[in-house]
C-alpha cells in the first residue's frame, strides 16, 4: 500500500501495522521517546502492534530533539 | 542568615534550580550535555520533530543522564489545533503532561498569538497537562492563562532569540504581581545581567537557550546564567533600597569634628 511516511511517500506491504511504519521511518520501536500520529491523531505505543495502517494514509513517526 | 526558603516549585515538582534550560542551538549533544552540567538546570526543553536516521544520539538520553527532566514544548506551532495535537504526542512520546506551550503569531518576530494560545491552553489543561504557556509581556492575557489553569506563565522579555533582555520589566512586574502561580520569564535573555534583572523584578524562574547555546563558550555563559538568576533572587528576597533622586549619606552627620579655627 501506498501511503506517506513522514512527509515521503512510500510503499508498505498491505497489512502493515504502525510498527513496521515506525521501523521504516527507521527508529527502533522498542525504543523510548518517539511517537506516532496517522492523519493528525496519536497512536500509543500499546496499540501499534494491532493498529493497521491503510492506503494514503499520513504517518508522522516524531522523537525528541533540541529545541525551545 | 534567614531561614532556608523552600525549594522552587513548578507543576508539583520542587526544583533546587530556577533556571530552565531550552536546548535548541547546540552545537551538539556534548557541549549541551556540559552547559547542561554547569547550568544546574534541573529541567530542559525539547522539541518533537520527524526521526531522523542519521541522527547520532539521542538528547533524551543526554538530559536523563545529566540529571534532568524533559519539558517538551511546542515550538513551530501557529495553530492551536497543531499545538494541541503536538502536546498529545509529547505526552506519548515523553510519558510526563507538562508542556510548554508555544504557538507563534508571526514568523518574523516569533511573538505569541494570544488568542490561539488561550484556547490552547484550555482545551490541554481540560485534558490533564500542566500547561506552561509562553506568553506575550501582557499582564491582562497572563491572567486569563491563569485563569484557564495555566500552572504558570511565562512572559517573554523581548523575542525569541533576540537577545535584547526584558523591554518592559514595568509589565513583568504587573505580572509577577497579580499572578499567583509561578512567572517565568522565557525569551530575550541575552546575557547574565538580563537574568538577574528578571530574578530582581521577583520572576520565579528563567528559561533560555540561545543565551547560553549561541554564546562563543556555552559551558561558561551556562555558569555566568545560574550566579546570575542564584543572586538575582537573593537581592529580590533581600529587599532593595528604594531609588532616589537625591543622595543619602551613609555615614553619621552628627559628631563630625571641627579641625579648622572659624574665621
Amino acid at each position: 500500500m501506498k501511503l506517506s511516511l513522514n512527509g515521503e511517500p512510500r510503499e508498505l506491504d498491505d497489512g502493515a501495522t504502525v510498527s513496521a511504519a515506525v521501523e521504516a521511518a527507521g527508529a527502533e520501536p522498542a525504543a523510548g521517546g518517539i511517537a506516532v500520529a496517522i492523519d493528525g491523531e496519536v497512536v500509543p505505543r500499546s496499540q501499534w502492534g494491532q493498529t493497521p495502517l491503510r492506503e494514503g494514509q499520513q504517518v508522522e513517526v516524531l522523537q525528541a530533539v533540541q529545541g525551545g | 542568615m534567614s531561614e532556608p526558603k523552600p525549594p522552587f516549585e513548578l507543576a508539583g515538582r520542587a526544583l533546587d534550580s530556577r533556571l530552565i534550560l531550552g536546548t535548541g542551538g547546540f552545537r551538539n549533544l556534548s557541549v549541551l550535555a556540559e552547559a547542561a552540567a554547569a547550568s544546574g538546570a534541573r529541567v530542559a526543553t525539547v522539541a518533537l520533530r520527524r526521526v531522523d536516521p542519521s541522527a547520532r544520539g539521542s538528547i533524551a538520553d543526554v538530559l536523563r543522564e545529566g540529571g534532568l527532566e524533559l519539558l517538551p514544548n511546542t515550538a513551530g506551532c501557529y495553530t492551536a489545533r497543531d499545538a494541541v495535537a503536538t502536546a498529545r504526542l509529547a505526552r506519548e512520546a515523553l510519558e510526563s503532561d507538562w508542556v510548554k506551550l508555544e504557538v507563534i503569531g508571526d514568523d518574523r518576530t516569533l511573538l505569541p498569538d494570544a488568542s490561539e494560545l488561550l484556547e490552547a491552553a484550555a482545551t490541554l489543561v481540560g485534558e490533564g497537562f500542566a500547561v506552561l504557556p509562553y506568553t506575550n509581556d501582557d499582564p491582562v492575557l497572563a491572567r486569563r492563562l491563569e485563569d484557564v489553569g495555566c500552572a504558570a506563565v511565562m512572559p517573554l522579555g523581548s523575542p525569541i532569540g533576540s537577545g535584547m533582555g526584558i523591554c518592559n520589566p514595568y509589565n513583568i512586574r504587573l505580572i509577577v504581581e497579580q499572578a499567583s502561580v509561578p512567572v517565568i520569564l522565557d525569551a530575550g535573555v541575552g546575557t547574565a545581567s538580563d537574568a538577574a534583572l528578571a530574578m530582581e523584578l521577583g520572576c520565579d524562574a528563567v528559561l533560555l537557550a540561545s543565551a547560553v547555546s549561541r554564546a562563543e563558550d556555552p559551558p561558561a555563559m551556562a555558569r555566568a546564567m545560574r550566579l546570575a538568576i542564584e543572586s538575582g533572587r537573593l537581592a529580590f528576597e533581600a529587599g532593595r533600597i528604594p531609588r532616589r533622586l537625591y543622595g543619602e549619606p551613609s555615614t553619621p552627620s552628627e559628631g563630625v569634628p571641627e579641625l579648622h579655627s572659624r574665621p
